[in-house]
């Protein structure tokens, strides 16, 4: 697959927004913990960054699916990863469903508004007892009339305290295991539904995670998504296009950090030399671009097989796992080579260095993946 | 109001840029290049008088080939279509041919209610094309605009100078330029960049405008790049340190470089 004048136009544009928008207000919104999700968005919508591959007809932009890959690498490299994550949030991880599976009058309602950035959405899959294990989630709807009445607690939620609507993973029936659960919009004004507290974090600062407990909240039946009892299916899905999120914007996260490493690395001067006189030094980058052009090299695979349709578990899977590996250590590294200067949170690397540890563990820790690979190679896992 | 905007292809100051050495201009083969910043607001200044009225925005570029770049991006950013004069014979132009062929272009595209440029180009910025070319083409001059406004029949700008603002007033048809504090330039949107692969561009040529070649070129140049020396290296800065006259030094280190 390849790029075009087309792409490299959009990428440019979401750069200037990126620069423009957000990274002069990075620092602010760091210390503060939260970002104005609700003054930010209608900017990124603006630019068509929240439906790109959305249907026109609800103000998406019907482009292709290389288009995410563009914006979300640009996404990475802000110089505050919980703004990329929360704009992520929107566009490849809350709403995918909605997209995919609502109905037209439901995507009036919430995703028309979710595209032109004038609602914050989120995801609530999570629960204090259980991530990993979704087939273990005990949040319960259940059926009065026409309204479901939600009981539960969900737990590390990205635009928690700013979301206007949550698309909700419940239990619907007593099934139990992969069975009986549903998607459901829930918007986040109804009686009941509260915000238990918001959680502080070792990185991603910028973004406001929270801990949400819902305490009998109705909301009408037609507000499922999909099929009633298929929302472990359909979120799995919706899980799949998270992966690629998060290894499409490493690819932009690795680039910008190995680019201003490079810099650096001309001005320190150590023994007599610049840095970049050590082999090591100069060996030891080259090998991490090397790496991450794999990754991008991948994530085009990736995007191309999405396109055409093909199931893309396996090849989703090798970039999220493969995309938290490496930005990790790319970070690691260009710290490194900072010295005592990289530890100071005064200087870029820190905050990188606390920001991708998540990469491992938010939407699918990295065992989950090879449990998922494991399985395919028909290994038990 | 139909608003024409001239717009200069310019070399990319990101890049390491330079001089052709055969006859001292601008080497423009080598670098990467992109619409000018400085006219970018111009062309969001057009976009916006016509979004808030009706009309239709235009945009002119002089310049060789990859100059349809910078076309092409006033016209993802919502300008209507495109004008880009190129020809050989251009090449090595000073300003007052470029502000010939410019005149010229405005003529045939049917002329406008408003020609709108830039401040001055990133790359010769020497802020007198606008000037040459109102003067061209008969119109009332309004330069470095700060701010603009258009009531009817006239226009309304501000130019902020060193010790006063002044209020200038002119009637349409008129020519403007506009500096970086008028506005923020909006950046291409999705919608825009697919937009713009089907939006009409013409492309013209000197015959077409009937300007004789002679007029243009480095031979109709009024002047003449003689030379060309790279800027010497930064010299290593004085370092005083303050063993209690500090101040007293740094006022001797001033006036002897006549600072005060
Ligand atoms: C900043 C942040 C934002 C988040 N945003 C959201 C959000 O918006 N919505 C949402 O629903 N969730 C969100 N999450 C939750 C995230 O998806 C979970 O934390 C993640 O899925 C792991 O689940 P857990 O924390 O319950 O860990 P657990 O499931 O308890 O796992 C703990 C550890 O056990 C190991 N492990 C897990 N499974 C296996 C296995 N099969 N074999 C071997 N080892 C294993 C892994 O190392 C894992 O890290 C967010 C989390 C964070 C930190
Ligand atoms: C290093 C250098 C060497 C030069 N050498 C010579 C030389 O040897 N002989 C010589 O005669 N001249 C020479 N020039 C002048 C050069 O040709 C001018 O750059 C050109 O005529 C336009 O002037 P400007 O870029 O300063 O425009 P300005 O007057 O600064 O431009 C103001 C505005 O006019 C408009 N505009 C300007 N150019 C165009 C264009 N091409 N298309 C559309 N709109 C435009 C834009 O809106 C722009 O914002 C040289 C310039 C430089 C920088």
């Amino acid at each position: 697959m390849r790029l075009t004048e087309d792409h490299h136009a959009f990428r440019a544009s979401v750069r200037r927004f990126v620069d423009v928008e957000v990274n002069p207000h990075a620092d602010e919104w760091e210390a503060a913990g939260r970002f104005p999700a609700h003054e930010l968005f209608p900017k990124a919508a603006a630019i068509g960054l929240l439906g790109l591959e959305y249907d026109p007809e609800y103000g998406g932009e019907g482009a292709d699916h290389s288009y995410q890959l563009v914006a979300a690498e640009e996404l990475g490299r802000m110089d505050s990863a919980g703004v990329g994550m929360a704009i992520g949030v929107q566009s490849m991880m809350a709403t995918p469903s909605l997209h995919r599976f609502g109905t037209p009058e439901q995507k009036r309602e919430f995703l028309a508004p979710a595209i032109a950035g004038e609602s914050v959405t989120s995801i609530a899959v999570t629960e204090p007892d259980t991530g990993s294990d979704v087939s273990r989630l005990r949040t319960r709807a259940v059926r009065d009339g026409d309204d479901w009445v939600i009981t539960g607690r969900k737990m590390y939620i990205t635009n928690g305290t700013q979301a206007d609507w949550v698309c909700l993973l419940a239990r619907t029936s007593d099934e139990g295991g992969h069975k009986g659960m549903s998607q459901i919009i829930v918007p986040t004004d109804r009686p009941g539904f509260g915000v238990s507290r918001t959680l502080d974090k070792l990185g991603n600062r910028s973004s406001d995670t929270a801990e949400l407990v819902l305490d009998e909240v109705r909301v009408p039946v037609a507000n499922t998504i999909g099929e009633i009892g298929r929302g472990f299916q359909q979120q799995m899905e919706q899980f799949i296009i998270e992966r690629m999120f998060a290894a499409y914007s490493t690819v932009g996260t690795c680039d910008k950090a190995l680019e201003r490493t490079r810099a650096f690395v001309h001005e320190r001067s150590v023994f007599g030399g610049p840095l970049a006189s050590k082999q090591y030094v100069t060996f030891r980058l080259a090998e991490l671009q090397a790496q991450v052009e794999l990754l991008r090299s991948h994530n085009l695979a990736v995007c191309e097989a999405y396109e055409a349709g093909e199931d893309i578990t396996r090849l989703a899977s090798v970039a999220k796992l493969t995309a938290g590996r490496l930005v990790r250590e790319v970070a690691d590294t260009c710290l490194q080579f900072h010295g005592g200067m990289g530890y100071l949170e005064e200087t870029w690397t820190a905050r990188l260095y606390r920001d991708v540890r998540l990469a491992s563990i938010g939407g699918g820790a990295d065992e989950v993946m090879l449990q998922v690979l494991a399985r395919l190679d028909g290994l038990p896992a | 109001m139909n608003i024409v905007v001239c717009v200069k292809y310019v070399p990319d100051a990101q890049s390491e840029r330079g001089f052709d050495a055969s006859d001292n201009t601008t080497d423009r083969e080598n670098v990467d290049g992109l619409l000018s910043e400085l006219d970018e607001y111009a062309v969001e200044e057009a976009l916006k008088l016509v979004e808030a009225g009706e009309g239709e925005v235009t945009v002119l570029t002089i310049g060789p080939e990859q100059a349809a770049d910078a076309v092409k991006k006033a016209l993802q950013m919502g300008a209507d279509k495109g004008v880009h004069v190129s020809d050989a014979a251009i090449s090595g132009s000073d300003a007052p041919a470029t502000s010939l062929v410019l005149a010229e272009a405005i003529r045939k595209i049917g002329g406008a209610d408003l020609v709108l440029t830039g401040m001055a180009s990133t790359d010769g910025s020497m802020s007198v094309v606008p000037a040459m070319l109102a003067e061209r083409l008969g119109l009332p001059q309004v330069t470095f605009a700060s701010e603009l406004t258009v009531d009817g029949d006239t226009v309304t700008i501000r130019r902020d100078g060193d010790a006063a603002s002044e209020t200038i007033t002119a009637s349409l048809p008129a020519l403007v330029s506009v500096t970086d504090q008028i506005n923020e330039p909006r950046y291409p949107s999705f919608k825009g960049i697919m937009a713009a692969k089907k939006k009409p561009v013409e492309r013209w040529s000197l015959a077409d405008l009937g300007i004789d070649s002679s007029q243009v070129g480095l031979g109709a140049a009024w002047t003449k790049v003689e030379d060309v020396t790279k800027r010497p290296p930064r010299q290593q800065g004085t370092i005083v340190p303050d063993e209690g006259d500090g101040g007293a030094r740094l006022a001797e280190f001033l006036a002897s470089q006549k600072f005060i």
